[in-house]
C-alpha cells in the first residue's frame, strides 16, 4: 500500500474538464487512492460535478462551468485531496464471475499457451486464481479493464483485431484483463466466455462492475454455463 | 396539450446518419457510456429555442440530408443548421425559422448545400424514452433513440410530440451562425502540448487542416503535416470533449460526442463547445484551421455565449 497520499498535479483538459494525475505507473496500490479521491470530489463538487472518469493513474473532472469557475474547481479540489486516507482494499465489491473455458469460445488459448510454455489447463488455472482489481471502464459500457495479469499470461493484442466478438468473450491483452459485454470489435486474445450479464440499464448502477471492485473467474464447464444463459455460438456469428 | 391526437411525423425514408438527439447523456461516464447529444448543439438550441422549448429538447439531427417526411398532423415545427435543401411540398424551407404544416404535407431534405447537419425540432421535443437519463442515440452502445436500443430513424418509425406551439418564431439575423468557409477553431492548449516538437506546435497553428472521409460521431480525422510527440505511450486516460489525439501516424483526430470515455494516445489539447460545433458543420475535404485558447478566456465566452438564449 502506497502510505504517502498522492499530490494530484492538475492539467487543463478541455474548457470545463481536468486531468488529476495521481501517479506515474500502473500499479494495484493507486486505485485505494483513487477510489479515496472519487468519493471525496463527489461530495465536493454536489451538483457542480458533470462527471468524473477514474482510470488507472488519473481522473478526468468535468465540471458545470455555470456553476463554479476554474479557480474555484482548484479549491475543491485541493479540499478533497486534504487529508485524504486511501480507501479500504476491501472496498469495492467482489465480483465472482463464472467462465467457461474452451477454445470453442476462447481460440487464442493456444497460444497464450505456446507463448507462455504452459499447458492450457496451467493457463486456466493461473487466469482463474488471481483476484484481480477493475481499474477503469471504456470503451464500451461495461467494460472492465481487470488486472493485473500473471506476467506469464501477458499477450499483446492481436496484430488484426476482429470485426465482432461475441458478448461475454473474456480476453487478454497485456497484464489486463476483461469481459466483452455487447458485440464489439476487439483485438484481445480471448480465452474463454462468461454468462453473466454486465451492462443493463434496467438495474441498479447499470453496469455490474464499478471503478475499485474486485473480480474472480470461476472455470465452468459448457453444461454449466449453458444453464446460466450462455450463449455457446461461434466468434463472429452471434446475432 | 393535445396528446391523443398527436400522430405527429411518419418517416417514409431515411439513413443511418438521421438520428435523434438531445443534450446527451451524463453522470455515467465512469461507467464507459459515451456523451453523445447533438453535436451541433448550437443549432439545436436554436431550433429548440423557436419552439420555447428546454434547449436542449429532443431533436431530429439530421446529417447530410435524404429525410422524408409525411406530416400527419397540423403542426408548428422549427429547422436550424445546416441548409439541406429542405422542401415543404415542394417549396423551399429555410433554417433558422418555425414553420407550419399541414397534415398530409411532405418534408423532405436533399442534401447539404451549406453545412452538414440541421435540427428539426417539434413542440415540447419528439417523445422517446429516457435511458441513463437521455434519448441520445449511439447505436453502437444500443441506448437512446425513439425505441430506446440505439437505432438511428428508419423507415416507417412514427415522430411524435405531445404540446402544441403557435407562434412563429425567426432567429435574430445577427445571431445566426455563419458556416463560413475556412474556420478557425478554438484548440484549448493542453497540458500535453509540450510534448510535441517546436516544429509540430508551428504546424498545428499554422496548417491548414483537410477533414478526412473517415469523420463520423465519435471523431474526425484532419489530414495536414505529420505532427511528432516525444512521449509514445501514455496510460489510458478519460477523454474530454473535443479533445485533439494525435496517433502515432501524427494525423491528428478530433474525438466528439460519441468518443470512447478513455484512451492512450497523446492530445494536443480540446476544442471549445463553440469550436466542436462548428467542425461539426464541415464536410469531408473542407478544410479548418487551429487557433491556440486559453482556459479562462473561453469559459468567459461559453458563460456569455449561454446567455444570448436566456436574453432572447
Amino acid at each position: 500500500m502506497t502510505q504517502r497520499p498522492p499530490v494530484p498535479v492538475l492539467e487543463v483538459a478541455g474548457i470545463d474538464s481536468l486531468i488529476l494525475r495521481l501517479f506515474e505507473h500502473i500499479d494495484e496500490d493507486n486505485m485505494p487512492w483513487i477510489l479515496a479521491a472519487s468519493q471525496r470530489l463527489r461530495a465536493g463538487f454536489g451538483t457542480a460535478l458533470i462527471d468524473l472518469v477514474p482510470s488507472y493513474t488519473t481522473l478526468l473532472l468535468h465540471y458545470d462551468l455555470e456553476r463554479i469557475d476554474a479557480a474555484q474547481a482548484n479549491a475543491l479540489i485541493a479540499e478533497a485531496f486534504s487529508d485524504l486516507q486511501p480507501a479500504s482494499s476491501e472496498g469495492g465489491r467482489l465480483h465472482h464471475l463464472p467462465t467457461w473455458y474452451d477454445r470453442r469460445v476462447g481460440p487464442e488459448l493456444p497460444l497464450l499457451a505456446q507463448r507462455s510454455g504452459l499447458s492450457e489447463a496451467e493457463v486456466i488455472r493461473r487466469h482463474s486464481t488471481h483476484e484481480y482489481q477493475v481499474f477503469a471502464l471504456g470503451f464500451a459500457p461495461g467494460f472492465a479493464f481487470m488486472g493485473l495479469v500473471d506476467e506469464a499470461l501477458a499477450t499483446p493484442r492481436l496484430s488484426t483485431p476482429r470485426k465482432r466478438i461475441a458478448p461475454g468473450s473474456v480476453g487478454i491483452a497485456e497484464r489486463q484483463t476483461a469481459v466483452y459485454p455487447v458485440v464489439s470489435p476487439g483485438g484481445w486474445n480471448l480465452l474463454g466466455r462468461c454468462p453473466t450479464k454486465l451492462f443493463d440499464h434496467g438495474i441498479e448502477g447499470y453496469s455490474l462492475m464499478q471503478p475499485g471492485d474486485r473480480v474472480r473467474f470461476e472455470p465452468i464447464d459448457h453444461a454449466e454455463f449453458i444453464r446460466l444463459g450462455g450463449n455457446d455460438s461461434p466468434l463472429e456469428a452471434t446475432a | 396539450m393535445n396528446g391523443n391526437a398527436s400522430r405527429g411525423l411518419k418517416v417514409v425514408r431515411s439513413t443511418p446518419f438521421i438520428q435523434l438527439q438531445d443534450g446527451g447523456r451524463f453522470g455515467v461516464r465512469h461507467l464507459g457510456v459515451t456523451q453523445s447529444g447533438a453535436l451541433d448543439w448550437i443549432s439545436q438550441y436554436w431550433a429548440n429555442w423557436l419552439l420555447g422549448n428546454a434547449l436542449d429538447a429532443a431533436v431530429v439531427e439530421i446529417t447530410l440530408g435524404n429525410l422524408d417526411l409525411l406530416c400527419q398532423q397540423d403542426a408548428t415545427l422549427a429547422l436550424a443548421g445546416a441548409d439541406l435543401g429542405a422542401t415543404l411540398d415542394g417549396q423551399p424551407l429555410a433554417p433558422w425559422r418555425s414553420f407550419r404544416v399541414r397534415q398530409g404535407q411532405q418534408l423532405k431534405f436533399a442534401q447539404p448545400r451549406q453545412g452538414a447537419r440541421a435540427y428539426l425540432a417539434a413542440p415540447g421535443g419528439f417523445d422517446a424514452p429516457r435511458i441513463l437519463g437521455s434519448c441520445a442515440s449511439v447505436a453502437r452502445e444500443e441506448l437512446g433513440g425513439l425505441h430506446g436500443n440505439g437505432a438511428p430513424i428508419a423507415a416507417d418509425d412514427p415522430l411524435r410530440w405531445s404540446t402544441e406551439v403557435d407562434t412563429q418564431r425567426e432567429v435574430p439575423g445577427k445571431q445566426i451562425p455563419v458556416f463560413a468557409p475556412s474556420p478557425r477553431l478554438a484548440l484549448i492548449m493542453g497540458a500535453q502540448l509540450g510534448d510535441f516538437s517546436g516544429q509540430s506546435l508551428f504546424d498545428v497553428f499554422n496548417s491548414p487542416w483537410k477533414i478526412d472521409t473517415r469523420a463520423d460521431r465519435m471523431g474526425m480525422r484532419l489530414l495536414g503535416p505529420a505532427l511528432h510527440c516525444r512521449r509514445t505511450t501514455m496510460v489510458s486516460e478519460g477523454i474530454p470533449l473535443g479533445a485533439v489525439q494525435v496517433p502515432p501516424d501524427g494525423q491528428p483526430i478530433v474525438l466528439l460526442n460519441d468518443r470512447q470515455t478513455i484512451g492512450g494516445y497523446p492530445r494536443l489539447g480540446a476544442l471549445t463547445p463553440c469550436a466542436v460545433a462548428r467542425l461539426a458543420q464541415c464536410l469531408p475535404g473542407e478544410t479548418v484551421h487551429l487557433r491556440p485558447a486559453l482556459q479562462a478566456s473561453a469559459q468567459e465566452a461559453q458563460r456569455d455565449l449561454l446567455r444570448q438564449w436566456r436574453d432572447a
